[in-house]
């Protein structure tokens, strides 16, 4: 069997084995949560909460603000301590609510509504996906009902359940697929039905046979689902390489894949959706794996949302002091520079780097032109000749012939650049400037 | 909790690096290199020796002298001063007078690289500019070949060799022209294996054919060389040479074309110089189809039996106009509105 994929691309080391066979486990309650109000994509949402009010495990305590954006829910029965504001892996001050947990509060659900899933319209399965506060959980953190609606027009014909997980180190998408095969198949057939679709594919790169085999069998006798078995190669858990891999067609630029008729959707978004929409619950915890070799106890945990990063790192243990944090995998994640931050919606990972495996700081030299940036980049753009525009500060020239605005911040050119030159760092700043020009004008 | 911080690194991703950095692969450029100077000295002898070692000594002399003069870090140990020194000792005759050697590899590095930029920013290969330079200043000496495998060439140089600074190299005996020179004067053909296995008279390191394949296949392997380009300079030169003997049989034969002169080595290591080179797939091909074609013309037609250093020359002057005009199709840009 051939297996699918898309030209270009990296082979990074994938580091997966040290996490892959660890069954996921459940994390203690921390002693106290933040809870950001905008951990999602759109707008931050309305707290509905007072400080000082007792509050159960699973309780709304903010309301989604329009419809580009979700409530939030509680993590743990216990009082509000305040409403205001706390400090973001930035270190920026972001609005948040922080939740004081009883002692020997349970980690039983205790505010739920459940429904009756059978005769619920497609509308209504939507509502539900926006009302249990569901993001995007592969590191976007895109509300999932928006991507659910397509634009007026628009039909969806494919669902794609994007198990790839291509990033190094992580493996969080591998383990829900062997624990929670029920709730993903549940997922999509809700899924299925929401957005009146007429197949899903169940896409898994080959370092998972375990998972593509559990996931074939499931689907047996499911006669809209199959699963598509795609190379291992970075980055092909992206959208556009997903498309272009399974079905030959690429996603227009500056469009969304339902342009070609395609939602896709992260495996463990649907086994969440799957488990928590039939039970009327909120999303209040998730998967993450936790690597790296500054760490102790490495492994894939259930984590409440809004637990704090230090009361994480406590619990698996350091080597050390830790060189660097990163939220997501290596390739995309992002730097943390504030160790009290919470856990959102969004982070798939926790990576720590001990000292030998990061590339620290590298010598740069010039650009020699080796190509290896053009033959790598996933959306064939010129990576190389943007790096010399972005060095002369000619960003209206990166984005009007260069195609700028197509590049998605993979890493794979800064990855295999022989000259250590920056380059997803310069295009993003460049794409900075260029919209505050745009929106100056 | 505060001394979690101190050892803390912060930066943008990707966080990963792949772990190959410019020196490493002008350093394997370089290993790939010691075997022709290894064939080149035993053909040769002791003047090859010299010959390389005052080039390469020569540059990176250079380079340093032009970093401390420009108040820059030194680049030496970016090996890309050393490379330019052995591909010019490598392309000159063997008996070349070491001080015009010496002046041509002050030229390569000044004007074929530093007046540019340095690494990175020089249009043209500065091993070849230097080579022009010295055809262009001493076209005497340039073409004085000696002949190889002299029984005394480990224990005396040969007599141009160590000419005077300013003095005219004046040859005593009149030997070893050029399997080219000998096909476009006196139409004798030498032996392909001949100049396959680099039994014949020719510039210092463009002799042996094979070891310079097995050079250039190393580095291909590694990914440190664009295989396209040598292979598209050898299909070009075997089509178009192919074309003008099929026409003319008083035409050298296309394997012959192959084999002899400095094409082997301009084509696997002055070609594919990766500053000098389009970036994309399909500009390579159309870089190393434009070297062939010069190539073959300016060997079949014009006054210098050799043709590949000028043919490389304008090649990588075409070459920002190749790369412009063979950008890469970018992903999703065929249908659908353009919203940037």
């Amino acid at each position: 069997m051939s297996l699918k994929t898309f030209a270009h691309g990296i082979h990074p080391r994938e580091n997966k084995e040290i996490t892959a066979l660890k069954p996921i486990r459940r994390f203690p309650f921390p002693p106290y949560f933040v809870l950001l109000l905008s951990q999602h994509a759109g707008k931050p949402a309305k707290p509905i909460v007072r400080e000082g009010q007792e509050v159960c495990r699973g309780e709304l305590i903010a309301v989604a603000n329009g419809f580009v954006s979700v409530p939030i829910h509680s993590p743990a029965t216990g009082v509000v301590k305040k409403v205001g504001t706390s400090l973001d892996f930035n270190g920026k001050m972001a609005p948040a609510i922080i939740i004081i947990p009883y002692p020997g509060s349970l980690q039983q659900v205790e505010c739920w509504q459940s429904r009756d899933i059978d005769h619920m319209t497609p509308k209504e399965i939507i509502q539900g996906v926006q009302d249990m506060g569901m993001v995007g959980l592969g590191g976007a953190a895109f509300p999932t009902h928006v991507k659910l609606t397509p634009p007026k027009g628009k039909t969806i014909e494919t669902l794609i359940i994007n198990g790839c997980e291509c990033e190094p180190y992580l493996t969080s998408d591998h383990r829900v697929m062997l624990e929670q095969s029920d709730d993903i198949m549940m997922g999509i057939r809700l899924l299925l039905k929401g957005v009146m679709a007429q197949r899903a594919v169940i896409a898994i790169e080959a370092n998972k046979p375990d998972a593509i085999e559990l996931m074939k069998k499931c689907s047996e006798g499911e006669k809209q689902i199959s699963v598509a078995v795609f190379q291992t190669k970075y980055p092909q858990g992206a959208e556009k390489m997903l498309t272009r891999a399974l079905m030959k067609k690429d996603i227009p630029s500056g469009g969304l894949p339902a342009d070609i008729g395609c939602v896709i959707s992260n495996v463990a978004t649907v086994a969440e959706i799957g488990r928590l929409l039939p039970r009327g619950q909120g999303l209040i915890e998730r998967v993450v794996t936790i690597s790296g070799r500054g760490v102790q106890r490495p492994g894939n945990y259930f984590i409440p949302i809004g637990t704090p990063l230090d009361f994480i790192l406590d619990q698996v243990g350091l080597e050390g002091r830790a060189h660097q944090v990163i939220f997501g995998g290596p390739m995309m994640g992002k730097g943390v520079a504030f160790l009290e931050t919470p856990i959102t919606k969004g982070i798939s990972g926790i990576v720590v780097m001990a000292d030998a495996e990061h590339k620290s700081r590298q010598k740069i030299y010039p650009c020699i032109k080796c190509a290896e940036c053009v033959n790598s980049c996933p959306i064939h753009l010129n990576p190389s000749t943007l790096g010399l525009l972005a060095r002369k500060d000619e960003f209206d020239q990166m984005a009007e012939d260069f195609h700028l605005f197509d590049c998605f911040e993979c890493g794979c050119c800064s990855y295999v650049c022989p000259s250590h030159i920056p380059l997803v760092q310069y295009f993003r700043l460049a794409k900075e400037a260029v919209r505050k020009k745009r929106s100056a004008a | 909790m505060t001394s979690r911080y101190l050892d803390m690194e912060i930066s943008t991703s990707p966080h990963l690096g792949r772990g190959l950095s410019v020196p490493i692969i002008m350093r394997n450029v370089v290993y790939a290199l010691l075997p022709i100077i290894g064939v080149a000295v035993y053909t040769f002898g002791l003047s090859v020796f010299f010959l390389v070692f005052t080039t390469l000594v020569t540059c990176l002399m250079a380079e340093r002298f032009i970093c401390l003069w420009t108040r820059k870090p030194s680049t030496i140990g970016d090996y890309s001063a050393a490379i330019t020194g052995i591909l010019l000792g490598l392309t000159l005759p063997p008996g070349f007078p070491l001080w015009m050697a010496a002046l041509g590899s002050v030229i390569a590095m000044a004007l074929g690289k530093a007046l540019f930029g340095g690494l990175g920013f020089n249009p043209f290969n500065p091993a070849l500019v230097g080579r022009a330079f010295l055809q262009a200043a001493f076209p005497t000496a340039i073409t004085t070949w000696s002949d190889a495998f002299q029984a005394d060439r480990f224990t005396t140089f040969i007599n141009t060799t160590l000419t005077l600074p300013f003095m005219k190299a004046i040859p005593d005996t009149v030997s070893g022209a050029t399997a080219l020179a000998a096909m476009k004067f006196d139409h004798k053909l030498a032996d392909t294996y001949d100049l396959f296995i680099g039994n014949i008279s020719g510039s210092a390191g463009e002799t042996c054919a094979l070891v310079i394949l097995l050079g250039g296949g190393y580095l291909a392997l590694r990914k440190m060389l664009d295989w396209r380009i040598p292979v598209g300079i050898f299909l070009s030169v075997l089509l178009v040479s192919g074309l003008f003997w099929w026409m003319d049989p008083k035409n050298p034969p296309p394997l012959f074309m192959l084999f002899s002169g400095g094409l082997m080595l301009g084509a696997v290591f002055m070609a594919t110089d990766m500053v000098t080179s389009p970036v994309t797939p399909v500009g390579a091909w159309i870089y190393s189809g434009l070297i062939g074609v010069l190539v073959v013309f300016i060997r079949l037609f014009g006054g210098l039996p050799e043709g590949v250093m000028y043919a490389i020359l304008l090649g990588n002057a075409a070459t920002p106009l190749i790369n412009l005009m063979t950008q890469p199709k970018v992903y999703g840009s065929v249908k659908g509105g353009k919203k940037d």
